[in-house]
């Protein structure tokens, strides 16, 4: 359990770090998946089931395919994974942050019970609980979340569309 | 004066674990997000980002449940559903700009996007 726990850490952070330093986008993509990977194995460490399975399926599945696919439908620009100008004040500000965070909750006063470890306390099954309340006291919530998907779907279709239409115009016009 | 290092044994996992590791997440996503030039390494660093957020509700949540007020600890998960579903959709969108761009400016780089630049 605790081994599990640094190890799944650790594997998280570093490739999150090596997203960071890896010169070539694709292999910055490829530590990317590894990095939500080991982030589901934490979510299994906290006995969270079904969110683990969502996010591999949703994150190292679906999202990871997506940004394949822009990097690949992008073939002439860039792929050395470059930084900005912005790469001094942007590392003093995430490590300010992280170390922030740090600080503030290893200082804070937590409740007693809260350091007294995962194996010492059960914790209920997760999947039908999360169903009843999201057709339940989250209804509202979900029937947004879904209406928001639909917009998503009908935006991201809409955008890449556009072009091709207008350029079919243009053949038109040119024929 | 270097602290004695316990043994593993010894260790329990607590809830400030897993907020120093979302923390470290966290931080990581936003020097991604701000310092790359490509437009779909910085959707890189705001997906860490999400990611690390999903931890901390998850480790509340988790950690809540011996909390004695702690009645209904799954109300975080649920949280995490909509996150979820969120950077679902905000995926699709920014990678579909990210495509749409490159069509008309034939470059992804977010330093020679400055059109609006004042």
């Amino acid at each position: 359990m605790v081994l599990g726990f640094f190890a799944l850490s650790g594997i998280t952070v570093l490739s999150a770090l090596l997203v960071l330093v890896a010169r070539n986008l694709l292999h910055s993509l490829a530590f990317l998946v590894l990095s939500f990977l080991g982030m589901a194995g934490l979510f299994i460490t906290l006995s969270a089931d079904f969110i683990a399975v969502a996010q591999i399926l949703i994150y190292a599945g679906s999202i990871s395919v997506l940004m394949v696919f822009a990097v690949m439908l992008t073939p002439l620009a860039s792929r050395d994974n470059g930084n900005s100008l912005y790469v001094i004040p942007a590392a003093l500000g995430g490590l300010g942050l992280a170390s922030l965070i740090g600080f503030v909750a290893i200082d804070t006063d937590w409740d007693e019970r809260s350091t007294r470890g995962l194996a010492e306390t059960d914790f209920p099954a997760t999947s039908n609980v999360i169903g009843d309340l999201l057709l339940g006291r989250y209804i509202l919530a979900f029937e947004i979340a879904s209406v928001l998907l639909l917009f998503a779907l009908l935006g991201a279709i809409v955008l890449v569309q556009e072009r091709q239409r207008t350029s079919r115009s243009q053949d038109e016009g040119d024929a | 004066m270097i602290p004695e290092i316990p043994a593993l044994d010894e260790i329990t996992i607590t809830l400030a674990h897993y907020l120093a590791v979302s923390g470290a997440v966290f931080g990581i996503g936003v020097v991604v997000a701000l310092s790359k030039r490509n437009a779909v390494a910085v959707l890189m660093g705001i997906e860490l980002m999400l990611n690390a957020v999903n931890l901390t509700l998850l480790a509340f949540s988790r950690f809540s449940s011996a909390f004695p007020a702690g009645e209904e600890p799954i109300a975080g998960h649920v949280f995490v559903v909509f996150v979820l579903t969120v950077a679902a959709a905000e995926a699709a969108i920014a990678l579909a700009m990210a495509v749409l761009l490159y069509q008309r400016r034939e470059t992804v780089d977010l330093d020679r996007v400055n059109l609006m630049r004042w």
